[in-house]
């Protein structure tokens, strides 16, 4: 039976000490479903991407539960947790981020040459297929430095994809991007999740982007309202 | 996660330091060429020099040291048995230093299969005198053929023909010094007197050159016969047996046995010569921590580049490990830059390094006392080649190893949210 809750996080609390303790994150708890699109608002400083950094298992300094595809990510190693990351969730930045030292489209074969599950080949095959959903495979033989910043957040989306995960997570994936661009990446989303049943959590100041979104998830102070 | 493509993101990085990283491998080269170059050369000439006295020189050699005996007549009375007994200046009885059976004693060492030859030989202090001048020195009788074979005697004797010595009876080879002090020329004749006192008039077939020249000016060589007759001493004489072993290293041990098989003195190659061994070695050492130095300043060069890739790379680490690449992968990542820095400095440094000790090799160098040697001596041993090898690859993952767990350690947190 496969299971229907992508993510659950439980009661999830995070301080920082330094210089002085503040409880950024408090009882956190929402679960998010199979092929939902959701959004995650909140002002600014409110704790969205350290909520995000936690979810997608970088940071796990904190305490409550987290459940990824029903398997708590407590106890599990750094290279075990590496290994979830690499499976079930795809990562978009706000800042694209992509590796200059390598073409488009090796950039978006990295995280299928560790999971090392199909051949060169058949990823490559792969990896040039999300390129061109993306409207992008002309741009995959382009050194990652000499594309520009929405190319590159395209490109960077179907680096997200090439594992299949089950879940895409993003930190403010329009925050530099004109209102059309904004556009496009919102619908790739959606499409996402009607096409493929991916499952989304897209941090977001954008107001009118979240409002087209499934599900709202405002942080106050900390807090899930 | 494929070596491939660990590789060819170890590459990929190394490609946006290239000329750092030639940098850093042209370091390992060079300390490599120098380290095989130098030790080629130290041990080359360490090899010559230890020949020059240890080609010549026995194994072991048996015979009747003139000392007192180990059993003075007190230790074998009954009343003193138990006593500590001192006496002082004992004083050796008549002893004579022939040696008895040598016949069987060198025919039972040729069936010795640690042995690979026997050399008998006799030795006696002699007076060379040419006119009015007398001069003391040492006559070796030996068997030509064998000290030829075993002990490489023709290639000091540089003027004349050694095997003469057989063939022309009453004939002589005296040292290089003896000839110029007496002033004595092949074809000279000169009068040899022996320690019982006889003169003797010898025929001087060669000149003798070991390049020590206190040997040179005081040893001179005859037959075994022509000695016997000079000695005045009957026709089976022999005061040393010498014996080249198949293996040096069982020398000592041999000496003991033969010590107590034979009832002779035996002494083997190491304590005769121990004072060589040290020098060696010392020469080996310094060679050593030169080459080890110069290793180690290499990788500090590799430590370096890597720190330096490391701190420009943290986006690209931290973005590996946020889409799944764990640590340990980082880590792997560096460690395979370093190895391949150092792989490739090896392999430059081999190929100079070969080429440097064949250059050496065809300096000229001419010594009158290595007759045998006509340019600087190398020794091409695969070991010094190994182990540089070794010690590059040991050097460059230490220095590849505390960057890589630095790498390995960043948090993708930090980075991602600096931006
Ligand atoms: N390493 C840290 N040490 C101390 N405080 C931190 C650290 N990281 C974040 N904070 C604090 O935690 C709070 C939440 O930060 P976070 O980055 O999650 O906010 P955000 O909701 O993403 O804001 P924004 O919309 O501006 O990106 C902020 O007040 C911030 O100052
Ligand atoms: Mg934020």
């Amino acid at each position: 039976m496969e299971n229907t809750i992508a993510l659950e996080a439980r009661s999830i609390y995070k301080s920082f000490n330094d210089p002085v303790t503040v409880d950024v994150l408090k009882d956190v708890s929402f679960r998010v479903d199979r092929g939902e699109y959701a959004s995650i608002i909140g002002r600014s400083g409110s704790g969205k991407s350290t909520l995000l950094y936690i979810l997608s298992t970088m940071d796990t300094d904190f305490t409550g539960e987290l459940l990824i595809d029903g398997i708590g990510v407590r106890n599990k190693t750094e290279k075990e947790l590496a290994a979830i990351r690499n499976e079930k969730i795809g990562f978009v930045f706000q800042f694209h981020y992509l590796l200059n030292e390598f073409t488009a489209i090796k950039n978006v074969m990295l995280p299928g040459f560790k999971l090392n599950k199909v051949s060169e080949e058949e990823l490559e095959h792969n990896a040039y297929g999300y390129l061109k959903d993306l409207g992008t495979e002309k741009l995959a033989r382009k050194m990652a430095y000499q594309l520009s910043g929405g190319e590159k957040q395209r490109v960077a989306i179907a680096r997200a994809m090439i594992n299949d995960p089950l879940l895409i997570m993003c930190d403010e994936p329009t925050g530099n991007l004109d209102s059309k661009n904004a556009d496009i990446v919102f619908n790739i989303f959606k499409d996402l999740t009607e096409t493929y049943n991916k499952t989304l959590l897209v941090v977001t100041h954008d107001l009118d982007f979240a409002n087209k979104t499934g599900r709202i998830i405002e942080l106050h102070d900390g807090r899930v309202l | 996660m494929k070596l491939k493509h660990l590789s060819e993101i170890a590459l990929a990085l190394m490609r946006a330091r290239w000329k750092q990283t030639m940098v850093a491998a042209i370091g390992v080269t060079f300390s490599i060429a120098l380290f095989v170059t130098l030790l080629g050369f130290m041990e080359g000439l360490n090899n010559l020099l230890d020949g020059i006295v240890l080609n010549r020189t026995p194994h072991v050699r048996l015979y009747n040291d003139i000392q007192p005996s180990k059993l003075q007549p007190i230790d074998m009375s009954d009343a003193f048995k138990d006593y500590h007994n001192f006496i002082s200046s004992v004083k050796p009885g008549k002893k004579r230093k022939e040696i008895y059976n040598a016949q069987q004693i060198v025919k039972k060492l040729q069936s010795d299969d640690r042995v690979l030859g026997v050399a008998p030989k006799i030795t006696d202090q002699v007076f060379y005198n040419l006119g009015n001048i007398d001069l003391n020195g040492i006559i070796n009788g030996l068997d030509v053929e064998q000290e030829a074979k075993l002990f490489a005697f023709s290639d000091y004797v540089i003027k004349g023909n050694y095997q003469d010595l057989q063939t022309i009876s009453n004939s002589i080879i005296i040292g290089q010094g003896v000839a110029d002090i007496i002033n004595a020329k092949v074809d000279d004749i000169v009068t040899v007197t022996a320690a019982g006192g006889e003169q003797f008039p010898l025929k001087v077939i060669g000149i003798y050159e070991s390049g020590l020249s206190e040997i040179d000016k005081r040893q001179s060589f005859a037959s075994l016969t022509t000695t016997r007759k000079l000695l005045g001493v009957n026709s089976n004489y022999i005061s040393d047996i010498q014996i080249k072993l198949k293996d040096l290293d069982i020398a000592p041990t041999l000496a003991v046995e033969y010590e107590n098989l034979f009832s002779l003195d035996a002494e083997d190659i190491q304590t005769a010569n121990a004072q060589f061994e040290t020098g060696s070695s010392v020469r080996s050492i310094i060679s050593y921590a030169v080459g080890i130095t110069l290793l180690i300043v290499s990788g500090f060069g590799i430590y370096n580049i890597l720190n330096m890739l490391i701190y420009e790379k943290m986006d690209t680490i931290a973005i590996l490990k946020a889409t799944g690449f764990a640590g340990s992968d980082v880590k792997k990542i560096f460690i395979s830059i370093s190895l391949s820095i150092g792989v490739a400095g090896a392999f430059g440094g081999i190929i100079f390094g070969v080429l440097m000790s064949l250059g050496i090799d065809a300096i000229p160098f001419s010594a009158p006392s290595l007759p045998t040697v006509d340019t600087y001596p190398i020794d091409y041993g695969l070991q010094y080649y190994a182990i540089a090898i070794l010690f590059a690859m040991l050097t460059t993952y230490l220095a590849g190893w505390l960057p890589a767990k630095k790498a390995s350690k960043v948090d993708p947190v930090i980075i991602i949210r600096g931006k």
